[in-house]
């Protein structure tokens, strides 16, 4: 790996650690653009970082082996903390898993351990010297590395929950006493709360008698997520709404039934459409009795 | 009594107005079917709107109230549910199956008016 010799060191150099690192440094340095090279070739053999071109892995490795050097040199880990949030910005939307990430660190570690066993095999107990300072700095980065890459990913996955849940789940009013709440994407428990409370709120604050409940969106359905729209159901029924359950696919419906979830109390219709006319002759239905008995003379006439 | 029961035509109107021991559950129910008797009474509303929980012993009580009631010709409409009580109660698995439920009391009396076949004699 390291063609060009370079002189042995000299005794006076041996004992003093910062003495070591420094000499540790200044030949990482000089080997610089060949253990990069070496450092891209492994990683292209070893597939990783396979979303990005040769000349942006290049790039990368370039400016992650000059903090990575210095790193070693100061000790200080925080320019490099802000290179690896800065990195894994770029990255991850990319699509590259926390084990490329960390496979790449460890490469870089094996690299330069590699080019320090050529470079010190004559003095086997400098070479204990040299190694005693180089790991632990070298794993210190490593653990900085994927800590940054891991906590980044964390941030991201929080923003994107914020996100989610700031996504309300409309509750809509068609007409007087009539509302629609569509619902689209995964139910899970916590979601399924917040959609029962903000119902309940909405058939509250509109006064509301029937709600057609449309779950056309939802693709797949199971124990838990059919319990969850029949305790929603309930809920309304003890709120004086009636819930129509709309958009039950056949597969779902079929799935309903192979669980043996007891759907007996709710009223399903296929489509909205049909939903809305139920709801329509639920609510008419209402209307005309309380209209034919309160008026007949004007309803006759 | 932490519990008014008012006369409207021939409905009784139950207003509870904060939580309620066991033994002020029981003695409403006496009481509402006393009344049921006494002032020979069509309907009865239970407004449920000060209750912040509503535990299988008020439910069964209600439920009591409406099937004996109803024996005694009144039909029982419970208004006043709050959207946190019905969340409970479902999440409990507390049943008012067979009862009449109302968003409140203009609706409950409304349900009270289908159910006995005179719709609109109270206004709204």
């Amino acid at each position: 790996m390291t063609e060009q010799e370079s002189p042995a060191p000299g005794p006076d150099a041996s004992n003093d650690p910062g003495q070591i690192l420094h000499e540790l440094v200044s030949h990482l340095r000089g080997e610089r653009s060949s253990l990069r090279q070496e450092w891209a070739r492994r990683i292209s053999d070893a597939k990783l970082l396979s979303v990005m071109t040769s000349g942006e892995v290049f790039s990368e490795v370039t400016a992650a082996y000059d903090n990575y050097v210095s790193v070693l040199e100061t000790g200080s880990v925080e320019t490099l903390k802000t290179y690896a949030r800065d990195l894994s910005e770029r990255i991850i939307p990319r699509g590259v898993d926390t084990d490329e990430v960390l496979g790449i660190v460890l490469l870089l570690r094996d690299v330069l351990a590699r080019s320090l066993f050529d470079r010190y095999q004559e003095d086997r107990d400098l070479l204990d010297r040299v190694l005693d300072v180089y790991e632990p700095a070298a794993n210190r980065i490593a653990v900085t590395v994927g800590v940054s890459f891991v906590e980044e990913r964390e941030r991201v996955i929080r923003e994107q929950q914020v996100a989610i849940q700031e996504l309300s789940t409309p509750v809509l009013q068609v007409r007087e006493r009539l509302l629609i709440l569509p619902i689209i994407g995964m139910l899970d428990s916590q979601r399924a709360r917040q959609l029962t409370e903000q119902l309940l709120g909405a058939i509250q604050s509109h006064r509301a008698r029937v709600v057609v409940i449309d779950i056309t969106g939802v693709a797949t359905i199971d124990v838990t997520v059919a319990n969850h729209l029949v305790q929603t159901v309930e809920a309304s029924r003890l709120m004086g709404a009636s819930a129509i359950i709309t958009g039950l696919s056949s597969r779902i419906a079929q799935t309903l039934v192979d669980l043996g979830v007891d759907l007996s109390m709710m009223r399903t219709v296929g489509d909205l459409q049909g939903g809305l006319e139920e709801a329509e002759r639920l609510l008419g239905h209402r209307a005309a009795e309380a209209e034919d008995v309160a008026s007949p003379p004007v309803v006759g006439g | 009594m932490r519990v008014a029961v008012l006369r409207q035509g021939d409905y009784l109107i139950a207003s509870i107005q904060s939580d309620l021991t066991d033994s002020e559950v029981i003695a409403l129910r006496e009481g509402l079917l006393e009344r049921v008797g006494r002032f020979r009474c069509r309907g009865i509303i239970i407004d449920v709107g000060g209750l912040d929980v509503i535990d299988s012993f008020v439910a069964r009580s209600l439920t009591a109230i409406a099937t004996t009631a109803r024996l005694r010709g009144a039909e029982t409409v419970v208004a006043g549910i709050r959207p946190d009580v019905a969340i409970a109660m479902v999440h409990f698995d507390i049943d008012l199956q067979p009862l009449r439920t109302a968003l409140d009391l203009d609706e409950a009396l409304e349900a009270l008016d289908t159910a006995t076949g005179r719709a609109g004699a109270h206004g709204r």
